[in-house]
């Protein structure tokens, strides 16, 4: 399927009244590798919400270029997910296939060897009978991706997925990133981490003081820019979009 | 008399007494599952203030029906719970406020508003019934209307048991994905709402809510897993109902009281006996964890 960038057109978001971001025109066009970069609070999941159509506009537009809901894979933070519900690694995974199996119907064989593939894939494959709870947070991460792979998704966006991970972690699940990528599949993803994103992502968006600052990560991550969006105060508002 | 006729009698003898037992039974087993649920989505607190919301809605039920009538009232307090769910539901998108901060208002309101009805149109007797339940005097069609709550309660939970839980877990994640979430949170709603209504005629409004909570508190000092947490509930619930019957005829006290406290006896020895109870401490230090 051929598909066109995701568009951003003078868009703004405003939470509780306070606006978050203003006047953000950029595009992430197919097959791109982008990280969304910022201080705390600048807005970068609300940036990945208002794409995923979570959050909604005060100004401007956001175009899919052809992409359908189902294109979308995303990767939330570990923190908001609850970890000591009763679940299985295996039911987790699976429920990475909720768009062919739906609320009601059978995970079918096929669906469940793809399951075990993409726990093999991330080195979870002893783990599959175990309890979510029993995994160690390193662990839980590669589970999160390998629920990701399930969907098979066009757009991959990713929220802060290599926080407090250990550097074997982070190395092999950005192998996966650079695979996702390699096979023509959009990234984005939110990271805190420059050394990080000056050596994976080409392309780099910098939140600061309420904009948006686009385009190839050399260019954009120079001191005075780190310096400027990491030293503005951030609109504060109720609530704390990260 | 021998124990196995102390344990036997009372329903051989009674017709009562064995119309007590199958109400409990069918409560058990239909607030137990909803109860784990209830906790692992962490709104034990809507449980609670939701057993409260139905009085209203019961009240009026009483005065349309002339007296004690658990198909007018259940259909009242339905109405009323499922009113005060959306109307906190409705709060909760619209303001800051969180959906417990509402819930607590409005079932405050409820409550209130629930015994001014009964209490202006009723007697003190009335109102102790409507409150605390009245178990030994169920009748055929209450035990006929409470199984159709459990039935339906266990039908309904079985359906959308997919979405329900992985709602639980990630939420976000499911949003993503196009589940309904609001859908099936009302639908889970509407079983509390169901079950509650099933136990108030029995334990009242005010104890109702026990046989839900205290049950699924226990299963989830015994295993992680959720289909046997939720039968574990079931069965405490059951054998809770049993038990408390006949520490009320032997020993002559209140029944549904006695109920809920064997449901909180055997809490208590979970927490005691427990490999994840209190001699874990802590709360952290999971036996189930592996590293």
């Amino acid at each position: 399927m051929s598909y066109g960038a995701i568009g951003l057109d003078d868009a703004g978001v405003t939470l509780h009244g306070t606006p978050v971001w203003q006047h953000v025109t950029g595009s992430f066009p197919p097959g791109s590798m982008t990280a969304i970069a910022g201080a705390n609070g600048a807005g970068k999941s609300t940036l990945l919400r208002a794409i995923l159509g979570e959050v909604p506009l005060a100004a401007g537009r956001i175009t899919l270029g052809g992409l359908r809901a189902q294109d979308f894979g995303y990767l939330p933070q570990a923190r908001i997910i609850d970890r000591a519900f009763p679940i299985s690694v295996t039911d987790m995974v699976l429920s990475g296939a909720w768009r062919q199996t739906g609320a009601f119907g059978a995970a079918g064989r096929t669906v469940r060897q793809r399951a075990a593939d993409a726990l093999r894939r991330v080195g979870l494959e002893k783990q599959a009978g175990r309890m979510i709870d029993a995994l160690s947070a390193g662990q839980f991460q590669r589970l999160l991706f390998a629920r990701l792979l399930m969907t098979d998704a066009t757009v991959i966006m990713l929220d802060e997925p290599f926080t407090a991970l250990d550097a074997p972690t982070t190395q092999d699940l950005l192998a996966l990133v650079r695979e996702w990528h390699a096979q023509g599949r959009t990234i984005i993803a939110v990271l805190h981490d420059m050394h990080q994103i000056r050596t994976c992502f080409p392309h780099v968006v910098l939140l600061s003081g309420g904009q948006a600052i686009w385009g190839e990560t050399a260019r954009i991550l120079t001191p005075g820019m780190l310096q400027r969006a990491y030293d503005t105060p951030q609109p504060t508002w109720a609530g704390s979009p990260a | 008399m021998s124990i196995l006729a102390g344990l036997w009698e009372p329903f051989a003898t009674f017709g009562f007494m064995r119309r007590a037992l199958v109400a409990s039974i069918t409560l058990g087993m239909g607030a137990g599952p909803v109860g784990v649920l209830l906790q692992l989505r962490r709104m034990s607190l809507i449980g609670d203030a939701m057993s409260h919301a139905i009085l209203p809605g019961a009240a009026i039920g009483f005065l349309a029906a002339g007296g004690l009538s658990l198909t007018a009232m259940g259909l009242g307090g339905i109405a009323a719970g499922l009113g005060v769910a959306l109307l906190a539901g409705l709060v909760s998108r619209r303001t800051h406020l969180a959906e417990d901060a509402s819930f607590a208002s409005f079932y405050l309101t409820s409550l209130a508003l629930g015994v001014l009805i009964v209490s202006a149109r009723g007697s003190n007797i009335d109102l102790l019934h409507v409150l605390f339940g009245t178990i030994l005097a169920i009748d055929g069609p209450a035990l006929y209307l409470m199984a159709g709550i459990t039935t339906l309660s266990l039908f309904l939970l079985s359906f959308i048991w997919r979405p329900l839980v992985m709602e639980c877990v990630d939420p976000g994640f499911m949003r993503m994905t196009g589940s309904r979430g609001a859908l099936y949170h009302m639908v889970f709603l509407f079983l509390v709402v169901i079950n509650l209504v099933a136990g108030f005629e029995a334990l009242g409004t005010l104890m109702s809510v026990g046989m839900m909570m205290v049950p699924a508190a226990t299963a989830r000092l015994w295993t992680r897993r959720l289909v046997p947490m939720m039968a574990l509930s079931a069965m405490v619930g059951m054998l809770a109902g049993f038990t408390g019957l006949l520490v009320s005829y032997h020993f002559r006290l209140a029944a549904g009281p006695c109920i809920i406290l064997t449901c909180s006896a055997a809490y208590l020895f979970s927490l005691i006996a427990s490999p994840v109870g209190i001699r874990a401490g802590g709360g952290g230090s999971s036996p189930f964890r592996s590293h």
